[in-house]
Parts: structure tokens; sequence; C-alpha cells
């Protein structure tokens, strides 16, 4: 048997109402407990809003005048019985109203209980399951968005789509297994072939938002990188007072090489400040440098910054020579100043860098270099919100596995094997995809809930 | 009437049908004394229908009835007149073989067999009543009042039972063919709360040899080097009949059409349902009635009678309908028909009240195998037989059931179907039904089960030992193409007359034989040793060293399956103390007590999402460590 559990559901913080959650099978009995009904009979019916008091009848004392409502199980939002009550907005109130619910037998809600259970009650589906919890941590608006699209199924349903034109797929396949004797119309390879590409096309396409969707979650590492004084300080800063700075930490980062967590146009981006990658034989420099590499080697791409005053450097070339194989943006800073080398230089170093012309002095450039991140994000497509994205790296693993599928799927297709191994791929390809919405059974699910869901005792 | 008792036994097997003849067999050959009991002995392994076995989906059956120790295909091998391997042309995975058989030899060969084993007693008479106390079935009353106890009772009633014959507007009590009907037995297993059903099917006429037209028919050979069925046959030479193909026209079609209203089928006097895989013409008219024609297939019943079988004709229309129809067929002009088309209907059992072991859910030591589960066909019947009758000396002896999974057997796919899903109509084995059917081909049957079979005591010793020594020879020859290297200036000739790209460096010759157009027979060219191997030992070893990728992939997917039905399920546990799963799935459940996630997750009712929850509350059980 559940326990009961209990949370604040609106916002933290001053509201005009503010309303308690309460969920289990001791709902209505605990809510009896601290509300008294207006009404002469005192009754509480399910699914209707009743006009009464809170009332700590231990300390004697009238705690708040609320709205309650009971919802009996299972059409609720976690297919139990539930109760909210609608208290007034004060934080006060509601803390009370709280304390005395726990008081009467509920525990407290772990931050995404109440979607655990709605999903373990099968209400919701895997994925909408994983988007709640998406939602609630999301570190964005955008973020928020695309966990937002998912909870309303909308993952669900394009997957559901592809399902249904598999299994279609599947039962040609089959029908012609089945009956080879008889007359009836044979799958042709060339009809085979068709469909699987265009099912795979379908793949395809949602794998594409993958990136952008995971960098909308996740944020973005950038590494900033340049010798000592060329103005790295200058850029963070500069960064930092157009956009706001990001309260919420990432798990499992270190805190030392992060410097900066900000969102630019609502991406997460973390700034990473290195130290320089010069090689060196002192000891202590080593160490900074080998963390500086680390952190430069974990990062999605590099800002690498030039003081556009003086010739390039030994120290210059030696970055740029790190920098080849990877996405970098150099900034030439100090453009207000003479320029002593020519961008024709820097592409020499480096073939493929995107340069922009900075001053931070005057405040120059950063514009440009947020226009560049949203670039590189969206892949310099414009995202509408409503537009679907997938960003849970499980997702993303079983979309390619579908998708491989459906590769090997076409190849034998093409070579014109028997249609028990085109089947076979085709079968797992609808197994796969049926893992993210929790419509195929597996144990791997499990594991993942466990993982997403915390279940432990 | 006076009842008295005439003999006890350890097992009595009630209709000595395809199921009830595999699992007598089965029973005394595992050691124990056993009565198998039919109402006419004529109806002996009695193929009411068509004149085959194997086919589709069925000769896989019979292959896996032979590795477990049965005895179908020993019999067919015995009395087959043509034999077949069916969709040569398709994967490996649907390789099916099927074989004529002559009807009366087959009846004759079985009825041999049951006489000849040492612990079976075959005797006639009808029984009118299963003996139960205490929700335990010990013994059959027959209708002369004698009385026969037993351990455990198998039925395997086939059509038999409740029997009704329709052909037209004439409607009559009737077992198949003429023979007597069970009726009495069917009115006292209704009062026993057996959950019971009425299933119809149905057989074409037969006619005179002598009368068809042959030149307007296709003839149909039967193959030159044929597969036996048993793995304990290696060649098997005989001198094969021909079938023939022709086809319905617009005429048939017509004359059908115009007589819809005569029919059985249509006329609402038949109340059972029919299977949707084998219908009758009308019905396939009814249904496909776009379709210009239907082929249909002439076969010889036999090498002591005249009669052919008009396969894919059965009919519940009058008799003179039938003639008229069958005279629009080009070749069937003139036929003269012997026996009219008939549909039967029959009483079966629900077969979601049966446990995977095949016995009764609510009645202990009732066993239930055949037709009377609610399948249709000769093959399906003996497998459940076969399994019915293991597993009823399983029971006595106080040891495990005996099942087949998924992943193991056509059978297993067949009585899980069964158990675990249901049936509506008539169930037939499919190639479709299995899901792993890269790994179950008919070919390595006997690599398949030959093991359980020995385990379980119905696979002998000498035969046993037989297996193991064809495994070994195989698994060496296959090592041996592993390490036989050929070079560039040997092979290259050979290679590109076959259109096959030339080799750079030396090449192992097993890498060859994964490239479609090189097979093992051709390959001798470059090989010069080559042991003796049979045709069946052959095409196991090319599929194998062919397909190795794919088999592996099927593997994986049977890792998955089986991690679910590794799971495994209290049958005592109350589903309602899980308060997620849905009350449809909590009811469900509780009526099945299934044995394993796997098994669970089959059930119709219980969807996926139900499974997830079941699964997150196992683990949450198994984290408390309880």
């Amino acid at each position: 048997m559940e326990d009961t559990i209990a949370a604040v559901a609106t916002a933290y913080g001053e509201g005009g109402i503010g309303i308690i959650r309460i969920s289990g099978e001791n709902s209505l009995s605990i809510l009896k407990e601290v509300f008294d009904p207006a009404a002469d009979n005192k009754e509480i019916t399910s699914r209707r809003m009743t006009y009464g008091k809170i009332i700590d009848k231990d300390a004697d004392q009238i705690i708040d005048e609320v709205l309650a409502v009971y919802m009996k199980g299972p059409k609720t939002y976690t297919a139990e019985d539930v109760v909210e009550i609608n208290c007034h907005g004060s934080m006060v109130s509601l803390r009370k109203t709280l304390a005395l619910v726990l008081r009467k037998g509920a525990r407290l809600a772990e931050p995404g209980e109440f979607t655990k259970r709605a999903f373990l009650n099968g209400r919701l589906d895997l994925s909408q399951a994983e988007a709640v919890i998406d939602v609630i941590k999301a570190k964005t608006d955008k973020s928020f968005d695309v966990a937002l699209s998912q909870l309303e199924g909308t993952l669900s349903t394009k997957i559901s789509e592809i399902r249904a034109r598999l299994l279609d797929l599947l039962v040609d396949i089959t029908v012609n297994i089945d009956y080879p004797d008889e007359d009836i119309e044979y799958i042709t390879y060339e009809k085979l072939e068709k469909n699987i590409s265009s099912i795979g096309e379908m793949i395809e396409k949602l794998l594409s938002t993958a990136s952008t969707g995971r960098m909308i979650r996740e944020g973005i590492r950038v590494a900033i990188v340049g010798k000592p004084n060329v103005g790295k300080s200058s850029l963070m800063n500069g960064l930092l007072k157009e956009t706001r700075a990001i309260v919420t930490e990432v798990p499992g980062t270190t805190r030392d090489t992060i410097e900066e967590a900000i969102s630019i146009r609502n991406i997460p981006v973390y700034l990473v400040d290195t130290a320089g990658i010069r090689e060196t034989d002192d000891m202590v420099e080593k160490i900074g440098i080998e963390k500086s590499k680390e952190a430069f080697n974990n990062s999605d791409f590099v800002i690498f910054i030039l003081d556009g005053s003086v010739p390039l450097s030994q120290e210059d070339r030696e970055i740029a020579e790190y920098l080849k194989t990877r996405k970098s943006l150099v900034l030439i800073n100090k453009s207000d100043l003479t320029q002593a080398f020519t961008h024709d230089e820097v592409k020499e170093m480096i073939p493929d860098a995107k340069i922009i012309e900075t001053s931070f002095i005057m405040g120059e450039g950063i514009n440009e270099i947020e226009e560049f991140i949203e670039e590189m994000v969206y892949g310099g497509e414009i995202v509408q919100s409503e537009s679907l994205m997938v960003n849970n790296v499980r997702h993303i693993e079983l979309l390619n596995k579908g998708r491989d599928s459906l590769r090997d799927a076409l190849n034998m297709a093409q070579m014109k094997e028997a249609l028990d191994f085109i089947e076979i791929d085709v079968k797992n390809a609808y197994e796969f995809l049926g893992e993210i919405i929790g419509e195929t059974v597996s144990d791997d699910i499990i594991d993942e809930v466990f993982a997403r869901f915390c279940l432990g005792k | 009437m006076e009842k008295f008792l005439m003999g006890t036994y350890d097992i009595i097997v009630v209709g000595a049908g395809h199921a009830g003849c595999e699992a007598g067999l089965a029973a005394a050959r595992m050691g124990k004394k056993t009565l198998l009991l039919s109402i006419n002995l004529e109806a002996v392994a009695m193929m009411a229908c068509n004149p085959s076995i194997g086919g589709t989906g069925k000769g896989h059956l019979v292959r896996e009835i032979d590795a477990l120790g049965g005895e179908m295909g020993l019999n067919i091998d015995k009395t087959f007149i043509q034999s077949r391997m069916l969709n040569t042309a398709k994967g490996p995975a649907v390789h099916s073989l099927r074989a004529q058989a002559d009807k009366n030899q087959y009846h004759i060969e079985m009825k041999k067999t049951l006489e000849e084993e040492p612990n079976l007693d075959l005797k006639q008479g009808e029984v009118i009543d299963i003996l139960i106390d205490n929700g335990k079935a010990h013994g059959v009353l027959l209708k002369t009042g004698a009385m026969y106890e037993a351990k455990a009772v198998i039925l395997a009633t086939g059509t038999f039972l409740a029997g009704k014959i329709f052909i037209g507007d004439s409607a009559f009590d009737s077992g198949p063919n003429g023979l007597a009907p069970s009726m009495d037995l069917a009115a006292k297993l209704r009062e026993h709360g057996l959950p019971m059903r009425r299933f119809k099917t149905g057989t074409p006429a037969r006619a005179l040899a002598k009368t068809f037209d042959y030149d307007k028919m296709i003839p149909q050979e039967g193959d030159e080097e044929i597969v036996p069925f048993s793995f304990m046959n290696d060649d098997l030479q005989k001198d094969q009949v021909k079938c023939w193909l022709t086809y319905t026209n617009e005429e048939t079609h017509k004359v059908i059409r115009a007589n819809f209203h005569r029919s059985a089928l249509f006329g609402g006097q038949i109340e059972g349902v029919g299977p949707r895989y084998c219908p009758s013409i009308e019905d396939k008219i009814n249904r496909f009635a776009d379709k210009e024609r239907h082929q249909l297939f002439i076969e010889p019943e036999g090498l002591y009678t005249d009669e052919m079988y008009i396969q894919g004709m059965s009919s519940s229309l009058p008799e003179d309908v039938q003639e008229k129809f069958y005279h629009t067929i080009e070749g069937l002009e003139n036929i003269e028909i012997v026996r009219p088309a008939y549909a039967i209907e029959y009483d079966c059992i629900d077969p979601l009240d049966l446990k995977l072991s095949l016995e009764n859910r609510h009645i202990e030591n009732l066993f239930c195998a055949g037709q009377f589960n609610g399948s249709s066909g000769y093959e399906e019947a003996a497998a459940q037989g076969l399994m019915a009758g293991i597993n009823a000396v399983c029971k006595i002896n106080g040891k495990k059931e005996f099942v087949l999974d998924r992943s193991e057997a056509y059978i297993g796919v067949l009585i899980d179907d069964l158990v675990t899903k249901g049936t509506n109509e008539p169930y037939r084995i499919m190639t479709s039904r299995a899901e792993y059917r890269l790994v179950l081909r008919q070919d390595n049957a006997d690599l398949r089960l030959t093991d359980r079979g020995y385990e379980v005591g119905l696979v002998k010793k000498d035969r046993y030992d037989r297996f193991l020594e064809k495994k070994a020879i195989v698994e060496a020859e296959t090592e041996r193409l592993r390490k036989k290297i050929v070079k560039p200036e040997d092979a290259n000739s050979f290679l590109e007359e076959r259109g096959s790209t030339p080799i750079k460096g030396a090449t192992p010759l097993i890498e060859l034989l994964k490239r479609p157009e090189i097979t093992y027979d051709d390959s001798a060219a470059i090989d010069d040793e080559r042991p003796a191997l049979s045709k069946h030992q052959k095409t196991m070893m090319e599929v194998q060293i062919k397909y190795e990728g794919y088999i592996a992939k099927q593997q994986q997917q049977i890792d998955k399956f089986k991690r679910l039905e590794d799971k495994k399920l209290d049958p005592e546990f109350n589903y309602d103390e899980i308060e997620g799963l849905r009350i449809e799935a909590r009811q469900k459940l509780n009526q099945f007590k299934p044995l394993s996630v796997g098994q669970a997750s089959r059930i119709s009712g219980v969807s996926p999402a139900d499974i997830n929850v079941l699964l997150v509350y196992l683990e949450k059980m198994r984290r408390r460590g309880k």
C-alpha cells in the first residue's frame, strides 16, 4: 500500500491562491480531520468544491478559509484519491495548512512524486512521465517548452505514428510469409524499399532535432581560451551583463572548471575559463594546464580571443594548433585600436573558424557572439516553439537503434534477400520505438524508471 | 445401467485420433500403463479431411514432434505417396515439408504401432462420462457400464464430441465421415462445468480419379530428392504420385452465389465458428468477392482407392448445388462425386481453461488435447497430444511440468497461444505466429528439441546417441570449413563462373559460403575433403553459416524475451495488491495466474502499461528484499 503524500502544488511565493495537493488512500480522511465544511450537513462529495475552514483542532485554531475538493480515484492525476485545498496565497497560510496535513499522517511529497505515481499507476506513458521530470527541472523557457510538448504527448503521438507505419509493413511482410503458396499479391521489393526508406526518414527527422534538443535541455559548454590579459574576463562580464545568471547547477560537473552559467537567448551556456595550454615543465603549472585541456576537450565549442592590437605571438599559434580540429569562434578583440594582423592570417591558422571583431571596452561584438551561439544550437534554422524536439538521451539512443535497424532492412531489401531477415530488422525497429513510450515491455525500461524516479524504497 | 470396474491404468486417453495416438504412445513409452479408447477402431489416426501431413508451419510441428520422440513423422515417412519441400524460393524460416499420405495406410500403420506398444492397450468403447471426485479426474465410464480407473485422463475427442454434420438444409448428429458421434460425454462435460463452445470445420467432396480430365489441369510432382519427416530416416526412395492444380472460374462463383441462401453456413443453422484460414468455398466467394478465381488441388487419397480429394473446396451447400459447381471447374466437368462435401460442428473447450501443461485449471489430472482445445489440423492435434501425454506422466511422477516456450518450438507457440491468448475460431498454426521463426526452423528441430525429449524420457538412448553423433559430424564439418583456406588461384575461376567476386588473398572457405550465390554442394568443386552428410544436415549447416548474422540478431530478441519469461510469478499471488493495475488487468491476471511476466504480457486485456506497473512492483519488492 502506498502512503499518502502532500505538497504545495502551486509556485513558491505569494499569490492570489495557493493549493495544497494530497494524494493517496488517506486523502479523504486527512481532509476530514483538518477541514470543517461550512454547510450544515458537513458533507464532502467527490468532485465538488466545498467551502469551509481549515482548523487545527489540537490548538483550537482557525488557520484559513478555503475551498477544498476531494476527487475519488482512479480518474485523477495520480489515479489515486486526491484532495486539493485552495488556500489564500500567503506563505504562512500554506505552510501552516501543509504542516497540519503532514501531522495528520501525510508524508511530504518528493519533487516529481505525484507524477511518479501517475506513471506507476498507468496514467502517463513513460515519455510523458519523463517529460514531467524535465518540466520540473527545466532550466530555461525553451527547455520548458520542449518538455511541456512532450508531456502533452507530442513525442508519443509522433512515435506512435511511426510505429503504425512499421506495423503496416510488418503485416504486409507476414501475409507474404504465411501464404507463399496462395496467389495473393506479393509485396514487391520496390514497395518494401520505398516503405522502409520513408519510415527511416521519419525517424531521421526526429533525430535531427535531437542535438538541438539536448543543447536546449542540458546547455552547451563553451571554453574560453587566449593568452593572459587578452580580455577573457571582460568577455565574461560583457556576456553576464546582458543576460541573467542561472541558479541551478548541473549535476556531476566539477565546480572549479565552471566559471559561470548563464542563459543566452534561452540557451543555458556554461562558460569555462582556461588557464592556457602552453607546454611547460613547471609541475604546478602543468596541473593547471592539464585541467584546462580537459575542460577544453569537454566543451561543445571554443572561443579563442586574440589581441588585435599586437601581432600574433608564438603562444597564439600554439593554441591555434589545438583548435584546428575544433568548432571554434575567434574573437579579434580591441578592434577599436589599430589592427596588427589580418583575418587571412587567422584563417591560415584555423581554416574553419568564424571570426568576429570585438571591443569589450566599447561593448561591441557581444550581440554577434550571442547570435553565433544561437545559430549554432539551432543549426541556422529558425525553430518554432511548437516544433518537436527529442532531448532525452534514452530516446535518442533508441531512435538511433531504430534507424540502424531500418538501414539493415533496407540493405537486405536492396539485395532482395528473404523477407524473414527484413522482418527481423523491421520488428526490431518497431520494438525499439515502443520502448520510448513504454509500449514495448522490456525490463530495460524498468531500469530506466528506477534510475529516473529514485524509486529506492 | 449397472456400472462395473473393468480395469485400472495409469493414464486413460479418450479418443485415438492424431492427438490421442501421440498422447497414448508418449505415456506408454514413458513407462505408464496406458489405455487408449476409441469410439471406433476404424477411426484410429483417421485422416478425416485432407490426405496430407505438413505444410507451412505444420511441417515444423511434425518435425518437432519427431525430435521429441513422437510418432507422426515416422508414420508419414512409412505411408507417404508424394513429398515436397514447400517455399524453397523463400527464406529458410518458411521452408516447409509436406507429404501426401495414403490415408488408409496411415491409419493401418499407426494402429499397428499402437498394438505393438507394450504398455498400451487400444480398445473400442464410447466414453460417456469422466469420473471426477473432489475436483480430481480418476477414470472414465463407458456406454456399456464399464469403468476404468486411472491417475490421469486425457481428453482428445476431436470432432466426435456432439458432432453435427450439415449438407445444405440437412443436418444430423454425426461424427466425422459418418461415424457415430459422442453425444453423452458432451452433455456430461457441460454438467461438470467445463466452459464448452461450438466450433465448425468442413471438408470437400471426394470424386473418382478416373473421371477427371487431366489434360486441363497442371500436374504437381513430388521432389526428386526426398527429405524425410523423421530425423531417424536418412534416405527415402519411393515412386510418387502426382497431384493436380486447377482453378475456380466466374461460372463456379455464379452457381455458388445463386445458392448462398441454401448454404447451412449463411442460413444460420450453423452456430459454430469456422476457421478463417481454411474457409469453405462459399465463404471465400462471399468474403473475397473481387477475386476472379481460387486455386484448388486434386490429391489422391491413397494407392488402393480411386478417390481423389478436392483441396480448397469444402462446402456445406446441398448435394445438387455441389454437383453443379464442381462440374463448372476445368478438369472436373465430368467427375463422379462419391462423398459429398460437408460442414461439421462440434463441442470443444475454451482453452483459456487450461494450463500450459494442458491440464485443466479446475479439474486436476484432467488433460486436454487436439481439436477439443479449439485447434484445427492433424499436426496441431498431434503436437498437443504428445505434450498432454508427457505432462500427464510428469504429473503422476510428481515432476515439473514440461513446457516449451515460444523461443524453443512451434509447439510452444501453439500451446501458449491457445491457453494464454485463447482463440475464437479453430486455431491453425502459421509461421507468422512464431516470433522467432528464423531460429525455429524445420531443419534444426532435432537440434532444438532432442535434448528436451531425452531429459523428459521420451527420446530413448539409442536415438539420443544417434543424434549426438550426427550433431558432432555437422559441428566438425563447420569447423573444418572455418579452417579450410582457399587460395585465389584455386577458387577464382569457380567464383567467376557463378558471378561471384574473386578473392584477393587466401580466404577461409566458410567466408565464401556466406555469399548467397555459393552453395555448399557447389563448393565441393574447390574442396576435396567432403564427408557424407545427409540433405537435411547440409541444409541446416548451410543456413547456420549463411545467415549467422541474422540468427545472432534473432538470438538477441530471444534473450530479451527470455528475460521476461524468466521473471516468474507466484501462481498464488493476488493482483488486487498492485494498486496501479487497471481493474480489467487485475481481473484477468487473477483469473489466469500467469507463471511469468512474459506470459502475463500475452494475456488479452493486459496492456504494456499494466506490465510496466507489474515490473515496477516486482522490482520494488526485490529491492525491499522480499
